[in-house]
């Protein structure tokens, strides 16, 4: 071992205690004891549901507009296509904050959209479950599009050609030979689409507003358990922090360094 | 090996200057800087005191962290060196007595009234706690385990008025923000809020309507007793009054 190879080691170890230390330091206060109670509490399975509820809905979003757009991202090149995916893939980037000032700005009650929608069909968004569904779709669709149009690209048009020479209309041609071939990338833009979904909360909080059993997700009613209960909020954080391990695990073929 | 090596000299001479840096900046100080914990709705004032102390007493820094009080709590559970803790409820400086942290017998040093806000000119006539059950109208409270929340229901149970809360947000200033926007028509937050540019609204100070009282407590993890004792003196004292009430703070 020289000098260099030292200092390379003590880097990569500093960079790897900076992501492990937190997740110990959660277990290591977490409130074993009281896990069941905390965890089982009424108020929690409410935010879970409606977590879930409002993520596998962003999920639906993603499945019915967000394959669409994919396709057409992934079926050529031109400047409004880079367009089109600068504006879609902006959320990825863009301070959650950010993102809940835009979309109130849009759909709520005084926004481009959300005035004219109450005014001539009485419809409000914010504080809706709708408003927590749009905020997660909103959030997680880019990666869902992000994962599809990456595997699109990726696959060989060349089966198409073959399967349209054999007869096979476009409809037979996506669901029987473009889906199975780009499944996998279909499968993890799900569940990253999925999981953005799950842990949005600042736009939630500022668009879709915080009442139990309403609109107060899981990440929402960790944030108040940090103002009330800290120890809910640990609790919390555990039970999101060990799905999201689970998530990684599922996706752990799909990830750099895969065998 | 060369690029390895040269990448290798890059990695040891950046952890070299940041040692550097950090020697550097505890040699800097002279003495401990004041550190003080607060409620969120303490923020204004306490920004104005702190840069009064600044302007006629000392130069010894002011670290002053604002957020709700359980969360402080807990940053002073886990060992937080704390010379200062300002809270908006007495129950939550007793705990810090109870736990033996505490240096002196909290005291209240401010008090805050409860208010309704809503939109400039009060365009929806608001005209007391009674409006707020208006079913044309859009509120909001604060979460129940929230001080301000619970003062909140406090003043509705008072005045028999059953409110639909289309939000029960974690703090007054997400309140505040939201009637600031016109997403809300109306919401119950402190007195001193209404302070806040792009709302306006009422106290309710009639008899019977609930009182946040402020203590102060200092702490024993402080690093700087003499300056935290100043500064305690200077909040009691009349300067501090004077401050306090020119942000809506009534004193005992």
């Amino acid at each position: 071992m020289n000098l260099p190879r030292i200092a390379l080691a003590v880097a990569a170890s500093a960079a790897a205690l900076l992501f492990a230390v937190p997740l110990v330091g959660l277990l290591a206060h977490a409130p074993w004891s009281d896990f069941p109670v905390l965890l089982g509490d009424a108020r929690v399975r409410d935010a879970l549901a409606l977590s879930f509820a409002a993520s596998g809905a962003a999920v639906g979003v993603a499945i019915v507009l967000g394959m669409p757009l994919a396709l057409w991202l992934a079926s050529g090149r031109s400047a409004l296509r880079t367009v089109v995916r600068t504006i879609v893939l902006l959320p990825v980037v863009l301070p959650p904050i950010v993102a809940g000032i835009a979309l109130l700005a849009a759909f709520g009650r005084n926004g481009l959209v959300g005035a004219p929608l109450a005014q001539i069909f009485g419809v409000t968004i914010p504080f809706t479950r709708v408003a927590t569904v749009v905020a997660a779709a909103y959030m997680g669709l880019p990666f869902f599009v992000l994962a599809v149009e990456s595997g699109l690209r990726a696959f060989d048009a060349r089966w198409l050609d073959m399967a349209r020479s054999l007869g096979a209309g476009p409809i037979r041609r996506f669901a029987y030979v473009t889906l199975p071939m780009i499944f996998p990338s279909v499968a993890t833009g799900m569940l990253l689409c999925f999981m953005r979904a799950l842990g949005e909360y600042c736009a939630t909080q500022l668009f879709a507003g915080n009442l139990e059993g309403v609109t107060r997700t899981l990440p929402l009613a960790c944030g108040l358990a940090m103002e009330t209960d800290p120890r809910l909020a640990i609790a919390l954080s555990l039970l999101l922090s060990g799905g999201s391990v689970a998530v990684l695990l599922l996706l752990k073929r799909r990830l750099p360094g895969a065998r | 090996m060369r690029r390895g090596t040269f990448l290798g000299r890059m990695v040891v001479l950046a952890i070299g200057l940041g040692v550097l840096a950090a020697c550097g900046d505890a040699a800097g100080s002279t003495s401990a800087p004041l550190r003080v914990f607060a409620s969120a709705s303490l923020a204004g004032v306490l920004d104005d005191a702190v840069a009064t102390l600044k302007r006629t007493e000392t130069d010894t820094p002011v670290e002053l962290h604002v957020a709700g009080t359980p969360q402080l709590l807990l940053q002073i559970d886990h060992g937080a060196e704390v010379d200062l803790l300002l809270c908006a409820d007495m129950a939550d400086a007793r705990r810090v007595v109870d736990a033996g942290l505490a240096a002196d017998a909290p005291v209240v040093f401010a008090r805050n009234r409860m208010a309704i806000v809503h939109a400039p000119g009060n365009p929806r006539k608001i005209g007391g706690l009674a409006d707020l059950a208006r079913t044309d109208l859009r509120v909001a409270l604060c979460a129940p385990g929230v001080p301000a929340g619970r003062y909140a229901r406090a003043a509705l149970a008072r005045s028999g008025t059953i409110v639909r809360s289309v939000s029960d947000e974690p703090s007054v200033r997400a309140v505040v923000m939201k009637v600031k926007q016109g997403e809300i028509d109306a919401g119950i937050v402190y007195a001193t809020d209404l302070r806040t540019a792009g709302v306006e609204g009422h106290v309710l100070d009639s008899e019977g309507m609930p009182i946040a009282d402020y203590p102060i407590v200092t702490l024993k993890s402080g690093r700087n007793p003499t300056f935290a004792a100043r500064f305690r003196a200077f909040l009691l004292g009349p300067d501090g009054r004077a401050l306090l009430a020119r942000h809506g703070f009534s004193t005992p």
